[in-house]
């Protein structure tokens, strides 16, 4: 009976952000990360990672989406039946990406009508879901937000990773579309235009041309698909606990 | 004609998950052994082919200029197909935890999570976009569904014989079944273009 209630004063004395609180936000990064481990999100991850600049602005508006939706979730989960509790979440699922688009549709107009289907298909999104399920539902709102903030970035870091290498190998650029635009490599006569200027006017690159070509495999999703087993592959293979035994 | 021109095209030609790549994270995570793959196969067959004459019927009939409120509703879609497809999950989940509690245990999260499935919301946005009629969209479901089983039952058996292979021990299981599908879907590549139709004709 005394240790009941010891455990009960420490659990009040639980600080704000302790040591399971930075594992929360480190877990999905590398243990649990909702990509390579979890296998959630893969769809958008295929879909619009072919340049960086949108799958940058896709994690952001994910990590926002799952952080927010968790926590309202967590605040709720007391009151919503076991058997509706799919439509609930959905319609708060909803309600925030239709307001994130309309936040990005006001302040950033060029890259919401690039965007528009995969904002919209946030909802579909199984780590929201996912994370709504699995975890939102059996913890305290504190915890469940910095949960979502961990797996967004878990989910933005492996798609900026696949985006910087489709968009390098299958168009020679980098941002592509944002200020910050970097031409990398590609043939062009103009001084200046890449930083690696693959056509040459004069000697054998006269005849040949450029002997640098952009590899349209990279720009269709099955190249996401060999990307993402590449990167389990190399994960796993520093990260020794998650090899498949089975 | 029509029924079976659709039905081939979207089970075989234009399969959800390999040609657009839809449904991709319960193909991958569930795929492990046959067993589970045909249970979540069949649920999804029989997910898309209820909610794709439901959601016709919203659309032509609720939603649109000559539906019953003579106003266009459209922007409404996404919450009412979501919401028919949610209820229709819930549904299929209760029925499988009441007759299947061993398919109910080895689904588990992934049962609720077609709910999210991109291949069903996808699958009713694909059928308003293309202008489906009502049979079309009864074909669409059933096909498109039946496209969904057999990918996943075919990886399902594939990575099943993977198991007796000498595949690098950081690739086994997720990361091989990622290259899989890749190889999966360029030789599904192969097979867009061909119309049915068209063949049909000649």
């Amino acid at each position: 009976m005394a240790e009941a209630t010891v455990k009960e004063v420490v659990q009040e004395k639980e600080p704000l952000f302790g040591k399971k609180e930075k594992k929360l936000l480190t877990d999905p990064l590398n243990d649990n990360n909702p990509i390579t481990v979890q296998v959630l999100g893969i769809c958008s991850a295929l879909a619009v990672t072919s340049l960086v600049y949108p799958s940058i602005v896709m994690a952001i508006a994910v990590t926002l989406v799952v952080a927010f939706s968790n926590l309202f979730t967590s605040l709720l989960r007391t009151y919503i039946p076991k058997q509706v509790r799919m439509i609930v979440q959905l319609v708060i699922i909803a309600t925030l990406v239709t307001v994130v688009e309309l936040i990005l549709k006001a302040f950033n107009y060029a890259i919401w009508k690039q965007l528009s289907v995969f904002i919209g298909l946030i909802i579909t999104n199984c780590i929201v879901m996912g994370r709504l399920e699995a975890f939102a539902m059996a913890n305290k709102p504190w915890r469940s937000f910095l949960d979502g903030i961990g797996n967004g970035l878990g989910y933005g870091g492996i798609l900026v990773i696949i985006s910087i290498i489709r968009e390098l190998f299958g168009k020679g650029t980098l941002f592509a579309g944002s200020p910050a635009a970097l031409n990398i490599i590609g043939p062009s006569n103009e001084i200046n235009k890449y930083w690696i200027n693959t056509a040459s006017s004069s000697g054998f690159g006269h005849w040949v041309g450029s002997w640098y070509f952009n590899n349209n495999l990279m720009v269709l999703s099955t190249a996401s698909l060999f990307i993402i087993g590449g990167i389990i592959w190399i994960h796993r293979t520093y990260n020794k606990k998650l090899v498949d035994i089975s | 004609m029509d029924f079976i021109n659709v039905f081939i095209k979207s089970a075989f030609i234009e399969n959800l998950v390999l040609a657009y790549f839809l449904g991709m994270c319960s193909y991958l995570a569930v795929s492990k052994s046959i067993k589970t793959a045909f249970g979540l196969g069949l649920a999804v067959i029989f997910v898309l082919g209820i909610t794709m004459p439901i959601n016709w019927v919203i659309n032509e009939k609720i939603l649109g200029e000559n539906g019953i409120f003579h106003t266009d509703l459209t922007f409404l879609r996404f919450i009412l197909f979501i919401a028919v497809i949610a209820s229709m999950v819930q549904l299929v989940e209760l029925v499988i935890e009441k007759f299947s509690p061993a398919l109910y245990t080895s689904l588990g999260i992934f049962l609720p999570l077609i709910t999210v499935n991109c291949a069903i919301l996808g699958g009713s946005l694909f059928m308003v976009s293309r202008e489906y009629n009502f049979t079309q969209s009864v074909a669409f479901g059933l096909g498109g569904g039946f496209g969904w089983f057999l990918a996943i039952v075919a990886i399902a058996a594939i990575r099943e014989k993977m198991r007796y292979s000498n595949v690098p021990a950081p690739l086994r299981g997720l990361g091989m079944a990622f290259i899989l599908t890749g190889l999966m879907g360029i030789a599904f590549m192969s097979l867009m273009g061909i119309d049915p139709a068209a063949l049909a004709g000649k």
